[in-house]
């Protein structure tokens, strides 16, 4: 029981960045942009997000920076995409190239700076670590999970919330969802296609970045390296977008599975069975492939990718 | 398309855009020429910004790529070649889907089961004399990198699945499956993840010191320019991608072509997995190392053109192999190559509109000369 409570602790540790990145690329994808610069926005994110709780030791400012990275490594994409009608698959990769790259340019020259690999102080990590409420953070067993987390995941599951409410139950979602699936009908109704489109990839890069925040301030444990910060989550960010069917609230489900995925392997007794650890790594990337293979079967429409994903919108061309 | 009189006079906007209408070929040159330009000041004051000198930086990338050291000074022009050849033999295979607008993200794993397939004959029949030994793993490879193509390429003729998730899941699932071989059944030495080093008669023939990789980049980029350009197929291929209406309506099976386009796309990028093994004379979980994503911008910026792959995967091997000594001789992370490499992207990107479309500006009513 104990071993079993851990076990789904550490899966919500771990599950967290991929809220954050799959929240931010649902509302990318439901506008119609499917944003292949997640990973790229994630390692922007966690650049902005340490070199801010570096130097400031404000949890505020950390998470504000990291936001507004990743949220203008979004504007480029949305430029791009949006105004200039550029390829949304080649315009994403390159910004996941040249976020990656911008990010350890950056973080070469903050280590170049501080002479060795810079620390975040324990001022800043006492901010972020798991929160203690006298009384319920002590229940045995769920007193942990329900409130001893750290705030990224209280901030996570609030954003996944809020963005449910959004996008299925107010107007403006309606909005989108009508951009998403056919944008020339949306403008013909009077909605402010392009508008809405850029909104939405902004915001939505934005909270990738607090995804990568996270991984270089958790994760890593609050030390720069000069590598594998993020380490492909971004991509896994954009498999569970498919997998939690383009619905924030499922997204928090589908990241748990994860985070559970990714934890595992550090909790199946290998007295039980043995499994090479490559299988364990595959499993996310492998249920994926299959849920994307059974909602194109099953022709699903409501579980499926918003029709106009990929397609640029043009209303002169329409 | 651009109807001017539809929009009355008094509520013109400020800035209306309006399909080019020309013949000429100058304005893409001029445009992407512009492009080209302002990527590499856009690059120098980021390199300015980060306090170093952007000429020296140019030159140290230059320099670095292009001259070895006084006593081997083909060195570092060797290992420019090394990044060259799998990035432009990838990038002309994604052409082949690109052309029919099948988005092939794929090439990584791709890339990776070339390797595999390669790898297993290389492990399992040492003794075969070198040749043979090559054409097997040569032929190995092919089929790895096609059925990892046909696989993707088979759910969406029948069910429709969306091919540029699945090639990206794909990517994924391969490089675990090299990490499950290099740390289980494939492992050398007990405790570390690794083949070791393979025998010698897998390896690729030299000529002066460089492997004969850069022979397959030729004969690539011949056979995708006859296939695509010069046979039924390849016309075919192109139909396919400008309008599925279009190709159903003249008769064409559109799904033999997808199947079969799809199969010689991931047979070229697996080809690139058998050289990565065979010149890296190893397996290791980094071979597809990035390649596959990188050939995607590669084939879009070159617009899927068999000739100008080649030209722009040397101008991006150069700035990946000269930063790798700029950061040596200046302290810039190398990855400052990935910059530069986003930023001229980000520049032709944009300028691909401007070569679409033309700005018409809303003229003054005052003082208009």
């Amino acid at each position: 029981m104990e071993t079993f409570f851990n076990f789904l602790y550490a899966s919500i540790i771990a599950s967290t960045p991929l809220l954050f990145g799959t929240i931010g690329e649902i509302l990318s994808e439901k506008v119609g942009n499917m944003n292949l610069g997640v990973e790229g926005m994630m390692w922007l994110g966690a650049f902005a997000g340490f070199y801010a709780a570096y130097k400031t030791e404000s949890f505020l400012f950390s998470l504000l920076a990291s936001f507004g990275l990743a949220a203008i490594g979004a504007l480029i994409y949305a430029f791009l995409t949006v105004t200039l009608k550029a390829n949304q698959n080649v315009t994403g990769l390159t910004l996941t190239t040249f976020g990656i790259g911008l990010s350890l340019v950056f973080g070469k020259a903050m280590i170049a700076s501080a002479g060795g690999a810079p620390k975040t102080s324990d001022l800043f990590n006492a901010k972020i670590s798991a929160i203690h409420i006298p009384g319920l953070s002590d229940i045995p067993y769920i007193g942990k999970i329900l409130f001893g987390l750290n705030p990224y995941v209280y901030i996570g599951v609030a954003i996944a919330v809020v963005m449910y409410f959004y996008l299925r139950k107010t107007k403006i979602g309606l909005n989108l969802r009508a951009i998403g699936e056919n944008p020339a009908a949306a403008d013909a109704s009077g909605i402010n296609v392009n508008l809405m489109k850029y909104i939405n990839i902004i915001i939505g890069g934005g909270i990738c970045g607090i995804g990568g925040a996270y991984m270089s301030l958790i994760l890593v444990n609050g030390s720069w390296q000069d590598s594998g910060v993020v380490n492909g989550y971004g991509w896994i960010a954009v498999a569970l977008v498919i997998f939690s069917s383009w619905n924030p609230a499922k997204a928090i489900a589908g990241s748990l599975v994860f985070g559970m995925f990714s934890s595992l392997r550090y909790y199946v007794p290998s007295s039980i069975i043995v499994i090479p650890t490559a299988f364990y790594q595959m499993l996310p990337f492998l249920l994926t492939t299959i849920v994307l293979i059974v909602t194109s079967i099953r022709k699903s429409r409501e579980n499926a990718q918003p029709a106009s994903c990929g397609i640029n919108y043009y209303r002169e061309e329409r | 398309m651009s109807d001017n009189s539809r929009i009355s006079a008094g509520r013109e906007p400020l800035v209306r855009v309006v399909k080019r209408e020309y013949n000429s070929k100058l304005i893409p040159v001029l445009m992407r020429a512009g492009a080209f330009v302002l990527s590499i000041v856009a690059g120098g004051l980021f390199i300015w910004a980060m306090g170093f000198n952007p000429f020296t930086a140019y030159a140290s990338i230059i320099k670095g790529a292009l001259v070895g050291s006084a006593r081997d000074p083909l060195s570092s022009i060797r290992s420019t070649i090394d990044l060259f050849v799998p990035l432009s033999i990838t990038a002309l295979g994604l052409s082949c889907a690109f052309k029919m607008k099948f988005w092939n993200i794929g090439g990584e794993g791709q890339i990776i089961m070339g390797g595999v397939f390669a790898t297993y004959f290389a492990l399992n029949f040492p003794q075969m004399p070198r040749p043979l030994m090559l054409l097997v793993m040569l032929i190995a490879g092919a089929v790895g990198g096609a059925i990892m193509a046909l696989i993707p390429a088979l759910f969406k003729v029948k069910f429709g699945t969306n091919e540029t998730l699945f090639t990206l899941m794909l990517n994924y699932i391969a490089i675990y499956i090299v990490k499950y071989l290099i740390a289980g059944p494939w492992q050398r030495t007990p405790g570390f993840a690794s083949i070791g080093k393979l025998d010698k008669n897998t390896y690729l023939y030299e000529i002066n010191r460089q492997n004969i990789g850069w022979i397959a980049v030729i004969i690539i980029v011949l056979f995708v320019y006859f296939y695509l350009y010069q046979t039924k197929s390849g016309y075919e291929v192109s139909v396919v991608g400008e309008s599925q209406a279009t190709a159903r309506y003249a008769g064409m099976n559109i799904r033999k072509i997808i199947i079969k386009t799809m199969i010689i796309s991931g047979t070229i990028c697996g080809i690139v997995g058998m050289i990565k093994v065979s010149s890296n004379h190893t397996l290791t979980d980094a071979i597809g190392g990035g390649v596959g994503f990188s050939a995607i911008t590669v084939a879009w910026l070159s617009q899927l053109n068999p000739f100008i792959i080649p030209v722009v995967s040397a101008l991006f091997s150069i700035l990946q192999k000269g930063s790798t000594v700029m950061q040596m001789n200046m302290g810039i992370s190398s990855y400052a190559a990935d910059v530069l490499q986003g930023i001229i992207l980000f520049c032709f990107l944009g300028s691909e509109f401007f070569v679409r479309y033309s700005l018409v500006f809303k003229k003054s009513r005052k003082g208009a000369k």
